[in-house]
């Protein structure tokens, strides 16, 4: 039997938010869905969120959850963390959130608590009417057949939660889970980006020595974006200089580099990499990829993003 | 108080049978190899356990090898009958075996040998004519359980045996959950190995048998001292040996009683399937093992399921992934080709001598709100059954 603390226990066996949000004809509230998981796969959480459009902001939210104690716990959880958030700030918990909200879960059911972070970005897409179907996770090579898992969704848990063992990965995704024929492609996303973090950090100790005269980051002067329809193209920019400004530059000049924003053509955001990130090929496609996914979890999953 | 339906994971030690072996764990300390008298009266009770067991098994005592555990006769048999016919490559078994054989046969799959995996219905029951369709005179082993664990569905072991025989094939039976709830008469059999475990019938952990039939060729797995005649070597565990010869002679009286198991666990089965929608029973039209049922409850998981009657106190199992650390669920209830609205949520109640008829109503009673309760979580329900089925489909393929 799994050692559960006593807040996950507490939660599954007294569950606070269960059920569905009717939709309201109340002025000023949206109400919306976001679903991931199957029966098939054991799990599967339907979040529901009510939502005030004018502040962007969640007034509501209730989930309905076919899974184990832990799935079950997590979606609880989730639905306290982000009642009163903006859907900004709501995009911004991690499954790590969750999990601590908890008091921790067994290694083995983290894979609950990134459910609870994926319904509540499916939702919040729906919302903004980003198409579910183009979400990241369901893009890119196939890695584990056996569960759907995609390169891109293991990269994210790897990097997000600094994962450095394939039953790691499993335990989070549910990558490898089943017939196994997948550990060693597993296992070599994993020293990939061990490697990449390696380069990074070298070239970023390197560089940052001789990196005195970078000019001083202006603090972001953007209000979040905020719109219950798909965003325009004023609000994308807007967005997406926020969240490199707010999330992705204090990072890397605290590695000795920096980035800024130099277009944005459709869906291609072009950066320009200075110091430490842009002194290697490497070093390049990891920040490439970081930021990619920062501001494809953040602003639009379907976001790619050019080193220029 | 603990209402435990989880027999088939291991059962509580009989106090009669705890009696019979403490003294072998205190004052009567002696190793049956000695050559002192000390010793040499331990060696005298391992023998009236070897005859115990053997009884049981309708056996002759030559033919019992005391082990360690199912596993270790599992592993033991299958290599046995690999070394006594060597140039044969082909292993016969079931898709729904217990884990001590499956891994055995991908073990032995990577070092060149062919394994057949028969497939099972719905209802948990081999095809004899697959088995017959399998078999060449290349094939070295047909390993099967006796009865399922997950369902307790018997399977026809006399029928496989003949087939075996047949093919000069050795015969090998998983007999785990068989011995001690049904009849078991070796001397009249076609299997040349049986495995037991002494847990599974009130007897203590880390003490099984090898029935290996007067006769058959030999070679021994674990190598070293000279006990066991030289088939199995390592220091006996008297006071285990002891006390599963107890157990054997408890439940030799048993067997005449486990109608009242079966009438008990029916009980159970038809109060569940009549108070609460949704519910089946897995492997029920199959001939199954008196104590076991195995009922799946659809649209909620059973990891939930278990934690709510945990809180009351009572004990089961479930073939969920979730309980298990692994991510799949059920290998013998996937092998059945159960929908995913049945293969998450399908929960093993397996009784023993000592259940009651009250525990089991005890059952009857959390049981339809456990489950309502779930169920008022679940964004699955009946109405859904028709998309479900779709995307059960779609994500099988
Ligand atoms: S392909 Fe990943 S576990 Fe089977």
């Amino acid at each position: 039997m799994w050692d559960y603390s006593e807040k996950v226990l507490e939660l599954f066996y007294n569950p606070i938010n269960q059920g569905a949000i009717a939709d309201s004809a109340e002025p000023d509230v949206a109400v919306v869905y976001g679903e991931v998981g199957s029966i098939a796969c054991g799990d599967a959480l339907r979040l529901h969120l009510k939502i005030q459009p004018s502040t962007d902001s969640i007034l509501d939210a209730r989930f309905q959850t076919f899974g184990c104690t832990s799935a079950i716990a997590s979606s609880s959880a989730l639905t306290e963390i982000i009642k009163g958030r903006t859907l900004d700030q709501a995009l911004h918990i991690t499954n790590q959130d969750i999990a601590d909200f908890l008091g921790g879960l067994p290694e083995a059911k983290m894979h609950c608590s990134v459910m609870g972070q994926e319904a509540l970005e499916a939702a919040i897409y729906k919302y903004r009417g980003i198409e579910i179907e183009h979400h990241e996770d369901d893009e890119g090579t196939l890695v584990c057949a056996c569960y759907g898992i995609t390169e891109t969704k293991i990269r994210r848990a790897i990097a997000e939660n600094d994962l450095s063992t394939v039953e790691q990965v499993t335990n989070y995704v549910k990558a490898g889970g089943g017939c196994g024929s997948c550990l060693a492609n597993i296992e070599d996303l994993i020293l990939d980006a061990q490697q990449s973090a390696e380069t990074v950090r070298a070239a970023a100790l390197a560089v940052a020595k001789e990196q005195s005269t970078q000019p001083p980051i202006r603090p972001s002067t953007h209000p979040p974006a905020h719109s219950p329809t798909p965003l325009t193209n004023l609000e994308k920019i807007m967005r997406i200089q926020q969240v490199i400004e707010e999330e992705v530059r204090p990072v890397l000049i605290a590695d000795g580099g920096d980035v800024s924003l130099h277009d944005v053509q459709g869906d291609r955001v072009l950066v320009k990499l200075y110091g430490a990130c842009g002194s290697c090929a490497s070093s390049t496609e990891t920040l490439k990829y970081a930021i990619e996914a920062k501001l494809q979890r953040l602003v639009l999953p379907t976001l790619t993003v050019e080193a220029i | 108080m603990v209402t435990y339906l989880d027999n088939n994971a291991t059962t509580r030690t009989d106090p009669e049978v705890l009696a019979a072996m403490l003294p072998y764990l205190s004052e009567l300390y002696g190793n049956p190899s000695s050559m002192h008298s000390f010793g040499g009266q331990v060696g005298a009770v391992i023998e009236t356990a070897r005859e115990q067991v053997a009884t049981l098994l309708g056996a002759e005592p030559t033919e019992i090898i005391f082990n360690s555990c199912g596993s270790e006769g599992n592993n033991t048999a299958i290599h046995a009958a690999l070394a006594a016919q060597p140039e044969k490559r082909h292993i016969v078994t079931t898709a729904v075996e217990h884990a001590a054989i499956l891994a055995v046969c991908k073990h032995l799959e990577k070092r060149g040998y062919t394994v057949t995996y028969l497939s099972v219905d719905e209802r948990g029951e081999l095809d004899l004519m697959e088995l017959e369709a399998t078999m060449t005179g290349g094939t070295a082993l047909v390993t099967t359980m006796y009865a399922n664990n997950e369902t307790g569905v018997i399977f026809p072991v006399e029928q496989i045996g003949e087939i075996a025989k047949a093919y000069g094939a050795t015969f090998h039976v998983d007999a785990v959950q068989a011995v001690g709830k049904v009849p078991i008469n070796l001397a009249t059999s076609t299997i040349d190995l049986l495995t037991l475990s002494g847990h599974k019938l009130h007897a203590p952990k880390g003490i099984g048998v090898l029935y290996v039939r007067k006769g058959f060729r030999f070679r021994p797995f674990l190598l070293g001292g000279h006990q066991e005649r030289g088939r199995r070597a390592g220091t006996h565990n008297v006071p285990a040996i002891v006390a599963l010869g107890k157990a054997a002679e408890l439940a030799q009286t048993h067997l005449a009683h486990t109608k009242r198991e079966a009438e008990l666990r029916d009980l159970l089965e038809y109060g569940i399937l009549a108070t609460i929608p949704d519910t089946v029973v897995n492997g029920g039209g199959a001939p199954r093992l008196p104590n076991t049922t195995n009922i799946g409850f659809k649209y909620i998981e059973g990891e939930a399921i278990l934690f709510m009657l945990n809180r009351e106190g009572i004990c089961a199992s479930s073939g969920s992934a979730c309980t298990s650390g692994s991510l799949d669920p059920s290998h013998v209830l996937t092998a059945m080709g159960l929908p995913y609205t049945i293969l998450h949520g399908s929960i093993r109640f397996s009784l023993s001598r000592y259940t009651t008829e009250a525990e089991i109503r005890q059952v009857l009673t959390v049981m339809p709100e456990i489950v309502e309760r779930l169920r008022a979580l679940s964004p699955f329900n009946n109405d859904q059954a028709e998309w479900l089925q779709e995307r059960d489909v779609a994500l099988a393929t």
